[in-house]
Parts: structure tokens; sequence; C-alpha cells
């Protein structure tokens, strides 16, 4: 059992706080979905919670020992961490960029072994991928090049995946093949922790989600009793109304009657 | 799965041997191999003997070297910084080299001893890359930023002791030795400079793996476990001690670190650390041929070394602008 524990942390840049008293505790099976608007913060939290940024008071421990102090490997072995619009650099191969989240695994020198290559193709397939194997990664497309960041993240079968927006920018078939792909994730024994904007993939998909506003945790429980309307209310400023439940459930937004309907260009609008 | 084109590193290296051979041959006196081989067994010293030890040795083994370094120093910092367009001497190291060396100059140190143009270029040279490491350590941008303030202060100090110049003789020296050469340059500022070279060809050697990394970014490089921190200041140290002791030697050569990499990169499947050898084998043959051209092509003074790359050099700038525009519409 793991256990990821964000233990009262904060993060301050330029005397402005992005992150303030954050408390949250996470184990393994779960699948949270950080939810918030933009800024809330789901993105340092995130950081903080992948041992990359270090809290400017309190800290994240992973099984009781304040995840800074594990060796840089060590913890590269144990959890895997997608940033937001992950980039490739240059044309490598499809199957180099996935193997290259064994580096953490294999010795300084020397390349990878039979054993390794086997781990590729069997994440490169998780990931349906395998028809992808020899092609440059920059000619992948927005959803070809998320499943191979997945399958980089996956590779090293990480205790923790921990994914900012990993989302973003997919259709609607790959985002709902790729949130269901995390939820087996966690089913599977691991710890899943994503940033996510669309509620209903939230609703439907995560054991429990986590909601931001201004730095601030303002709930984090299971999904079905956290996520109400009168919570996404408070999150996001928009009337919302949840019909159904577990794989059947929709987040809607409600526009507000009282809301006065923005003109594109208000010095032009009509008196 | 599918495998990359072998990098043609055999084949690399047969051309360098051949390359050094004919080095050793060609120049203002043309030593035939049955010339040169009659000169080793013949008593010495002889002309024959002499040429090869005294200026055709040391000057192949210098242009191997410098080429090597630039074509290493190239590829290490293409990859740490993800840049196409990067080159050696964006870190500053460069021109604190030239600098250095330029000061020996300027003060007539250079013509008492031999040894003070190599030394204080790689004063300058270590100078500059501790002044970039002072203000650009915390990340790749202000790297980049603080190499090329550091650039724009040694070619001010390069514009002052022209403007300066004691004597139209000196400015005269100086520009020449601006220029870039590897000929006429003494055993005993090899020796000098070889340890320096060596110590920056380690620092590098330490960095591919974080290279690799590199290749999906920073962030996703520092979670799997590689220390940037650490890695850019292997690259800088590698690069000032490398580069800096090739330019305090040879003046600055452009070019030839920013063609390596790219040359050799589409055999390697593109992967940042496999590049590293085939680049320094590639610069180094690169600068010695070009070396070989110059003592070829005739011309009524002499041409010097960083003129020829500069010459080859640029058109090859203008193919990478257009690859670049197209593939980025």
């Amino acid at each position: 059992m793991t256990v990821l524990h964000a233990d009262n942390v904060s993060y301050d840049i330029a005397g402005r706080s992005l992150v303030s008293n954050i408390d949250l505790i996470c184990e393994s099976g779960q699948f949270v979905a950080l939810l918030g608007a933009n800024g809330a913060g789901k993105s340092t939290l995130i950081r903080m919670l992948s041992g990359l940024e270090r809290p400017s008071r309190g800290q994240v421990r992973l099984d009781a020992r304040a995840i800074r102090a594990i060796d840089r490997r060590v913890l590269a072995r144990r959890r895997a961490y997608i940033p937001q619009n992950a980039r490739v650099e240059w044309p490598v191969a499809v199957e180099r960029l996935v193997a290259l989240g064994l580096m953490p695994q294999i010795p300084v020198f020397g390349d990878l072994d039979r054993a390794a290559w086997r781990k590729v193709e069997a994440a490169l397939a998780l990931c349906d991928l395998s028809h992808k194997t020899g092609q440059p990664a920059t000619t992948l497309s927005g959803g070809e090049l998320a499943r191979a960041m997945l399958a980089r993240a996956l590779v090293g079968e990480p205790e923790i995946v921990i994914a900012d927006e990993p989302l973003s920018g997919l259709d609607p078939k790959h985002a709902m093949d790729g949130v269901a792909r995390l939820a087996a994730l966690a089913r599977d024994g691991r710890l899943i922790i994503a940033s996510i904007h669309d509620l209903t993939l939230a609703a439907r998909y995560a054991t429990h989600v986590a909601i931001m506003r201004g730095g601030r945790l303002l709930a984090y429980g299971p999904t079905a009793s956290t996520l109400t309307s009168s919570c996404i209310r408070a999150a996001f400023d928009v009337d919302a109304c949840i019909q159904g439940s577990g794989a059947q459930a929709i987040v809607d937004f409600i526009a507000r009657p009282d809301t006065p309907a923005l003109h594109p260009f208000p010095g032009l609008a009509p008196a | 799965m599918v495998r990359p084109p072998q990098a043609p590193l055999p084949l690399m290296l047969a051309l360098l041997l051949a390359a050094a051979g004919a080095s050793l041959v060609i120049g203002k006196v043309w030593l035939p191999p049955v010339v040169l081989f009659d000169g080793l067994a013949a008593p010495k010293p002889n002309l024959a003997w002499l040429i090869v030890t005294e200026l055709r040795i040391p000057r192949t083994v210098l242009a191997l070297m410098v080429g090597a370094t630039l074509g290493l120093g190239g590829a290490v910092l293409q990859g740490l910084l993800r840049n196409p367009l990067a080159e050696p001497g964006l870190l500053g190291v460069s021109g604190g080299a030239a600098l250095g060396a330029v000061i020996a100059i300027y003060f007539g140190l250079a013509a008492r001893f031999a040894l003070v143009t190599p030394l204080l270029g790689i004063a300058g040279a270590l100078a500059a890359g501790a002044l970039t490491f002072l203000f650009g350590r915390s990340g790749t941008l202000t790297l980049i930023l603080a190499g090329s303030a550091v650039s724009g202060l040694a070619a001010a100090g390069l514009a002052l002791a022209l403007n300066f110049a004691p004597s139209p003789y000196a400015a005269y020296e100086i520009t020449t030795w601006l220029l870039g050469s590897v000929a006429e340059r003494e055993w005993s500022q090899i020796v000098l400079c070889t340890p320096f070279i060596l110590a920056g060809w380690l620092c590098l050697a330490a960095t591919p793996r974080g290279l690799d990394a590199l290749t999906l970014g920073e962030a996703q490089a520092e979670s799997l476990g590689v220390n940037l921190n650490m890695l850019r200041a292997l690259a800088l140290a590698g690069v000032a001690l490398s580069v800096g002791a090739a330019t305090a030697m040879a003046g600055a050569i452009g070019f030839v670190g920013l063609v390596a990499p790219h040359l050799v990169r589409p055999f390697v499947g593109y992967r940042p650390s496999r590049i590293l050898l085939p680049s320094a084998v590639f610069g180094a043959l690169l600068l010695l041929v070009t070396d070989i051209a110059i003592r070829v092509i005739p011309t009524s003074a002499e041409l010097k070394l960083g003129v020829l790359t500069s010459l080859i050099g640029t058109p090859f700038f203008f193919w990478l602008v257009l690859r670049l525009r197209r593939l980025s519409p």
C-alpha cells in the first residue's frame, strides 16, 4: 500500500500565495481527479505532490518519508509525472521516447536489454500505439503524443502516476479512452492523480475528487458524495446540474437567468 | 522494432585516419610517403623529419583536438538547450578565451613567452564560464542570456584592445590571431592545453543520460531523476575547459560546432546521447580537411582556417534556415 500525504503544504512565490495549507492523503487504488478553475493552484500542487517542487511550508510525504529526501532515481522508479502539454524535442522514434521511461531502472552505462524492450512493447500495446513504433515522435498527432507520454510514464510500472491535465486538447473519444485507461490503472492497484477540466469524465471515472479554489482545498472525498452542484458552484462560479451517477453521470452547466448577456464589444452595444 | 540506421562511425574513423596521413604529406613542402619514410630512417635531424615532427604533427594533432572539441561541445549544448542553433561559443567562453589571448598579444607578452597566450586564453575562458555560471545557473534561458551578456562583454574588450592597440602592427597581429589557425603552434603550447581539453571532455562525457532525458523537456527529465542544475554545471564546465582551451590555442573557429552535430544526427535516430562521439569525430575530420584545403588552395596571403570554416559554414546556415522553415510552416 502506497500512501502519498500532502501535510499542510503551502507554496508562495514573489509574495503571492499559489497554494495554501493543503492537507491531502491519497492511497493506492484511488483515482483522484484534481478539479478547479484556471489558476486555482492545481499545477503547483501537482508539482509538489510529484516531489519536483519544494513547498514553502509543510511537506509531502511518501509512505511517511519526506518525498524531497528520497533519492531522485528511487523516486523516479516509484512515481511517474506527466506535465501539461508534454512536448518532444527531437524526432526520436516512438519506441525510444517510451524507453526513456526506463531510464531510472537501467544502469548508467549500457543500453536496454531484451526484457526492457518487452516492457516497452507492452506499454506501447497498452496505449494502443504498437503500429506507431518506428515513427518519429514529432509526427504524432496530439492524441497519439498524449498516449505516447502515458506509455512513457507506465513503462517503468510506477506505483504512482501524476498527470497534469492529461486530457487537454484531446477529442471526445481519445479523452474518454485516456481517462478510462487511468481508471483501469487505479483498479490495478496504482495511485493515479490527474487534474481534469471535464467534470463529466471526472464524475464517471474518478474514485475521489479534490476540488481547489484560490490555492485552497474546498473539498476532498469519494466522487459521489463530494462532487455536488453546490461544490461546483463554490469552485467554478457556475450552476451545475448533476444527473445520474457512476458510469452514466453527466455534469451540465446552467446559465444563470440573472447573468446579463455579454456583448462581445461592450462599447458598441445598443443602449 | 525499427532500428535507426547505424552511425557510419567506422567509415568516419577511416576517413579521419586517411586525412591525418594526408595532413603529414601536404603543405608548402610536399613530403610524399617515400620521402617521409626516408626521413624517418635517415640520421636525425634531417629536413623531412623536422618538418613532420615540429610542424605537421603538432598542426594535425591540434586540428584534431580542436575539431573534436568543437563537435562535442556543439552536440552537448544543442542537446542541453534543445536548440539546433546552439554552438560552443554561445556561453561566452570562446569570447573569454579570445579576450585573454588578445590581452597577451596586446601587452607584448606573447612575443616573450610562447605559453602566455594559451595560458591567458584559458584563464579568460574559465573566468567567462564562471561569470556565465554565476548569473545563469538557475535555468536554461538565463544560461543563454548570461552567455550572450558575457560574449558581449568579451567583444567589447576585444574592440577596446583594437582601439588602443599600441601600434598598427599589434592591431594587425590581434586581428590575424582572431581569424583562427592551427598552424605554427609549438609542442609546449599543445602540452599545456591538453589537460584542460581532456578534463573538459570528461565533464561532457558525463552528460549523455541527462541529454536523452531532456528529449521529454525539463519537467519530465527532472521527474526521471535527472539533476538539471548538475547537468547544466557539467556542460558549462566541460565547454569552458575544452572549448576555452581550444580557442586559446587556435582562435575563434566558427561553424564546426554548429554543423557537425546536425550532419550526424539523422544517422543515430536523433538521440541526443548518441551524437556526441560521431559529432566529435566529424568535427575533427571537418577541421582537419579544411586545414589541408588551406594549404592546397593557392592564395597570395595565407588563408586562415577560421575564415574558410566560416565561408563553408554560412551556406550551411542558410540551408538550416530553409529546412527549419519547411518543417514549421
